[in-house]
Parts: structure tokens; C-alpha cells; sequence
């Protein structure tokens, strides 16, 4: 079974995931299944066992909240996703999958049965998002400090952290303290859209530069 | 009978052996290690939530922080993700300096794990061997960038400038006599390329000496053979890349599976294992520094006969030199424009991956259309590997926790991101 194209690669797919998919894009030569988060589990089975996806590359938490907020063009999806990258050694291909999660309720089943791989990654997406892997034998946080509180990577928490550290003569010992940088931005988010249309181009120039001259 | 309980011991944060900063709580029988659990996170930087702050460009810098070791294949990734999503190729001239040092970086990288991995083990010689050798490629960096280590040089659409012509020479100082002083000099006289023209000649008797020292030393070989077996099946489950995979006996590279920039056209091969332990890893390692070798020659003689640009044409992305900012007005304007708010990437989202001297380094970039990036993930080697520590160290003895620790490659920068 070696799948020549990505649309190819969709159409085997779609009859063995069933309603467990919701949809799919290609862009950029990538595929990205949504996969319904309920059954995320039976369809990461069978990604691995049907179609040869056996490895896990990586998983990561998105926060969507914010997104395309300047543009007025917002994310219609919820607000957190688990974000999984799947290689295939065997057909030498790659697809993502994305499963959609509520703010109310960012948990999802934990697939580390299916790849061991994901053990550590989930941990991380817990840690940085705070969203909850269900079957996760071991789910303490992992980068943070020891006894942090937050989830620093979720847009509402500020860049600059809440606490700092520093040593305290009086008490002779560290302690943390509200943090007492001022935020500041240096350069503002901003959207052009003027500038896109560049396309697949010989090396060295782009679409854009020839318009302008 | 005397009571006999299992007791805990910690390991690190701060250990020569810990390659940084790496705690981990082990749970020992005896001298035997049952159960290991490593706490990682006391580097981290939050370099993902940082980037989100700030225009693409800026965080290039940030990418050669990650793993401190191989610099120029961090910011590989990172730029391909951008190029990828703003559709741009860079000119084949950059795409030939970018393997260049992508190669000189993957020897970088292997001379300080080996060098490292033999002082952890008990081999002291190796560590100045493999240091002196790192000293030269550190110039090439120097020559090339300004910089010995945090080169920032790879830019989307190309490179930040071309070769130098010239190669910095040494002083003369009181410690050396002028005798002395050209001797050193001598592979300095000509242009860069040149330089590492000279290197490349001299880089494989180098190998050479690495091997006499190790490959058959009874030492080396009884603490790295059948330590930290890893099957193919459970090398490709724990997401292991890379030499970590290649030491297991699959054979995969990006750089001739999925080849990005000119790979494709290079010649070279890919070194393959067949025990899964760490001698196997040892030797798939030193091969790779000899294939690196074999690539950065064929980049010289093609940079060699082919001049040209190193830099897309485009001044939305790059900027304008400095002659053409101070005569022309459009140019200015894009100089300032692309200086204070930088470029805009269409939104959508991609994964970029490259063959990273530790394995598959890869950046998932997620864009709304801003001059700064959604959301950045960097998919590291070494976090994976790492997270396989406690299985792979299972049953063996506490000093294989360092050989283990060694085989891994493990750099703090790019775990703790």
C-alpha cells in the first residue's frame, strides 16, 4: 500500500476512520485530519495498525483564543486542540491529526498505549495548557517549576510570568514574589494581507518582488 | 536476616555527568537501578511562548539557544517553516551554504558528544583530541557569522551574507615566534572555503585517531557494548531519531528520505547499527562524521565554481543593502518597514523537519497571518529520548546511567526549550 498523493492518502483513510473523522485540509502538501476528540483513542488505533502511521513524532496543546483576533476573521473551533505529528517509516509519509477541545473541558484520552512516545509530550501539553490525557499513568507536570501554578502557555497568561525569585537577606533564604517587570510590546501584531501572493517560484526569486518591478 | 529495602537516590541537578542541568531520582536495589524518573525543566526558557511575542526575524536567535551544540540546524528548521508558508525558495548558491554548515554542524555536534561521552566514561584524551578540531569549525562559524557559537546566519530566503574572501589570521604574539605564527596561518592565508577545503583534508585522519583510541579499546568497549539496548521495534515506539534510530538498525535519514535544500544531489551514505546498544551508537556516530566530511567536500567544490546571490530578491523579506537604503527612497521604506514591523506569513499552519545531528528536529509553526507566529512547537530529539531513559536504564548498574545518559546526546537547551 504506498499512497502516491495526499487526496490518494484521504481516500484510503476516510472509509477505515469512519465517523471519527470530522473533516480534513490539505495545504502545503500536508495533510490534516480533525479527528472527533471522543474517540480519539480508536482512531489513533487504527491510524497505527490499518494504516502503518508508527510513530508518533510529536504532540503539542494549541490555544486558539485570539486567533486572527486583529483580523476580524476569529477561530470558529473551540478553544484548546491536541495537535499530533504521525510519520509512517514505512510509506515514508506524514499527517497530522487535530482534535478540537471546549474550555470547559480540555481532556482528552491519553494515547501512550498506542505510542509510548507520547508519555512525555502529554505531560508537557498538561503542564504548558493544562489540558487533562485520561489513562495517563503519570501526568505531573514536567517543565515548570516545582508547585507552579498556571498553565504559562495559554494566551491569557502574561509573558512575564506572575511570580519572580530572589534571595532574601532578612529571611536568609529564596523566596518568590509578584513579578515587578512592566509588560511591554515592541513591535504590535499586525495583519497585511497585500503581501501573500508569492507562490511556488524559481530559487532565489519570488512572485512578489517581480510585481513590484 | 538483615532487612533489605530498596532506597532512593538522586542524581544532578548539578553533575558533570548530567550534560546540564538534568535531575534525576533513582530508585537503586543495591547497585542495580530499578525505576529512574528524570525531572527536566531547569533550563526552560519558555523559547516557544517567547517567539509568539515577536517578529519572525527575532527569533532566529533564539532557535542556535536551543541545542547550544549544533546552532545553524536549529535555525535550519525554523527558516524552512517560514520559507514553506511564505511559498519562497532561496537561491541554490544559499541552499549549498546552508548544507555546508548543516554538515560542519553535525561534526561539531559529534565531536562534543564523543569528546563529553568519553570524559564521562573514563577516556580523558579523547575530550582535547575532539576539542581541538571543534576549535577550527568554531572559526568557520566565526568567519562566516562574527559569532563562535549563536551564529544567527540562516534567514528565511537564504543566508545573511556570502562567504568571506578572506580568512582571519592569527596575531603574532609573544608566545609564538614568527616561524610559529605562519605555521598557524598557513591554512588561514586563502578564503574561507579554502580553509575548510584544508580541514576537509585533514578531518579524516583526525576520525582516524578518534578510532585508534576507542573503537578497540578494551575499556571503552566494556562499558558501552549491550549497555542500553534498544530493539528496532521499541526504537520506533519510544519516537526515537536519528543515530538513536539508526544505532537500532533502521535505516532512516530525512536528508535522503524526505530531502530538503540540495541533498538529493549530494553523495553520501547513512550508517546503520545492528546491536541497538551504545558501542553500536558510538560507531554509527563516528561513521557520520566521516559521511559529513564526504558532503562538506563536495559543497566546497561546487561553492567554488558557482558565485552568485545567497539572498532572495525580494526586499519584503530581505533587506536592501546599505548603499541601495541610503540612495533609493523605496528602499528605505522597506529597509524601515522590514526592520520595525517585519513580514507577514499567511495563515495557515506546517511542519518543517530536518535531519538535526541528534535526529529529526522539527518546528510546527501556526500562523494567523501576523508578523509574528500564532504558535511555535519545537518538536526536539532529545526530548524523546530522554523520556526513554527510565526504560533504557532498567536493570543496569548506576555508572551505566552516565554511559547511558552520553549515549543519548543529551543537550539541556533543546529539551527545556
Amino acid at each position: 500500500m504506498i499512497h502516491q498523493n495526499m487526496n490518494q492518502l484521504v481516500l484510503t483513510l476516510e472509509p477505515m476512520l469512519g465517523n471519527t473523522l470530522l473533516s480534513h485540509q490539505i495545504n502545503l502538501g500536508e495533510l490534516t485530519l480533525e479527528i472527533d476528540a471522543r474517540h480519539i483513542r480508536s482512531a489513533c488505533e487504527t491510524l497505527r495498525d490499518q494504516a502503518g502511521f508508527d510513530q508518533l513524532t510529536d504532540l503539542c496543546g494549541v490555544d486558539y483564543s485570539g486567533y486572527g483576533a486583529e483580523d476580524g476573521d476569529p477561530w470558529s473551533g473551540e478553544r484548546f486542540a491536541v495537535v499530533y505529528h504521525l510519520i509512517s517509516y514505512h510509506h515514508n509519509q506524514r499527517i497530522r491529526i487535530r482534535a478540537q477541545l471546549p474550555e470547559t473541558d480540555p481532556s482528552i484520552d491519553s494515547v501512550i498505549e498506542i505510542w509510548p512516545a507520547a508519555d512525555w509530550f502529554e505531560r508537557e501539553a498538561f503542564d504548558l495548557y493544562g489540558i487533562i490525557f485520561h489513562g495517563h499513568p503519570d501526568l505531573r507536570r514536567l517543565l515548570t517549576d516545582y508547585g507552579f501554578i498556571g498553565h504559562p502557555f495559554r494566551k491569557d497568561f502574561p509573558l512575564s510570568g506572575q511570580v519572580e525569585m530572589r534571595y532574601d537577606e532578612e529571611q536568609g533564604r529564596v523566596i518568590y514574589q509578584p513579578v515587578t517587570i512592566e509588560p511591554r510590546i515592541l513591535v504590535p501584531r499586525t495583519i497585511r494581507k497585500d503581501v501573500f501572493n508569492r507562490g511556488d517560484n524559481e530559487p532565489g526569486h519570488s512572485a512578489a518582488a517581480e510585481d513590484n518591478a | 536476616m538483615a532487612e533489605i529495602r530498596n532506597y532512593t537516590m538522586n542524581f544532578g541537578p548539578q553533575h558533570p555527568a548530567a550534560h546540564g542541568v538534568l535531575r534525576v531520582i533513582m530508585e537503586m536495589d543495591g547497585e542495580v537501578i530499578e525505576r529512574c524518573d528524570p525531572h527536566i525543566g531547569l533550563l526552560h526558557r519558555g523559547t516557544e511562548k517567547l517567539a509568539e511575542s515577536k517578529p519572525f526575524n527575532q527569533s532566529i536567535g533564539y532557535m542556535d539557544r536551543l541545542d547550544y551544540v549544533s546552532m545553524m540546524c536549529n535555525e535550519h528548521a525554523y527558516v524552512m517553516a517560514i520559507e514553506k508558508m511564505l511559498g519562497i525558495t532561496p537561491p541554490i548558491r544559499a541552499q549549498y551554504i546552508r548544507v555546508m554548515f548543516d554538515e560542519i554542524t553535525r561534526i561539531l555536534n559529534h565531536c562534543m558528544w564523543l569528546g563529553a561521552h568519553g570524559l564521562d566514561i573514563g577516556a580523558m584524551t579523547i575530550f582535547l583530541y575532539c576539542f581541538r578540531e571543534r576549535e577550527d569549525l568554531m572559526d568557520c562559524y566565526e568567519a562566516v557569522s562574527g559569532a563562535r557559537m549563536h551564529a544567527t546566519y540562516y534567514r528565511p530566503g537564504g543566508v545573511y551574507r556570502d562567504l568571506p574572501e578572506q580568512m582571519p589570521q592569527y596575531d603574532k604574539t609573544e608566545r609564538f615566534s614568527d616561524e610559529e605564527t605562519k605555521q598557524r596561518n598557513q591554512d588561514r592565508s586563502g578564503s574561507l572555503l579554502d580553509f575548510i577545503d584544508a580541514f576537509t583534508q585533514r578531518f579524516p585522519g583526525c576520525v582516524d585517531e578518534y578510532e585508534t583510541l576507542l573503537s578497540d579499546n578494551r575499556i571503552w568497549k566494556q562499558r558501552t557494548v549491550d549497555i542500553g539496548i534498544v530493539t528496532p521495534e521499541r526504537a520506533k515506539a519510544l519516537g526515537f531519531t536519528g543515530p538513536m534510530l539508526r544505532g537500532s538498525g533502521i535505516e532512516w535519514d530525512l536528508r535522503k528520505k524526505q530531502p530538503y535544500d540540495i541533498y538529493d544531489q549530494l553523495d553520501f551514505d547513512i550508517p546503520v547499527g545492528t546491536n541497538g546498544d551504545s558501542y553500536d551508537r558510538y560507531l554509527v556516530r563516528v561513521e557520520e562524521m566521516r559521511q559529513s566530511n564526504r558532503i562538506i567536500k563536495q559543497c566546497v567544490n561546487w561553492l567554488r565554481s558557482n558565485p552568485g546571490s545567497v539572498m532572495i530578491d525580494d526586499h519584503k523579506l530581505a533587506p536592501p543593502s546599505r548603499e541601495q537604503m541610503k540612495g533609493d527612497m523605496e528602499s528605505l521604506i522597506h529597509h524601515f518597514k522590514l526592520f520595525t514591523e517585519g513580514y507577514c506569513v499567511p495563515a495557515g499552519e506546517t511542519y518543517a523537519a530536518i535531519e538535526h545531528p541528534k535526529g529529526e528536529f522539527g518546528i510546527y509553526l501556526i500562523s494567523d497571518g501576523a508578523n509574528k507566529p500564532y504558535r511555535i512547537k519545537i518538536r526536539a530529539p532529545g526530548y524523546a529520548h530522554l523520556a526513554a531513559l527510565n526504560e533504557m536504564s532498567k536493570g543496569h548498574m548506576l555508572a551505566d546511567m552516565v554511559a547511558i545518559i552520553g549515549t543519548q546526546d543529551i543537550v539541556f537547551g533543546e529539551i527545556d526549550r
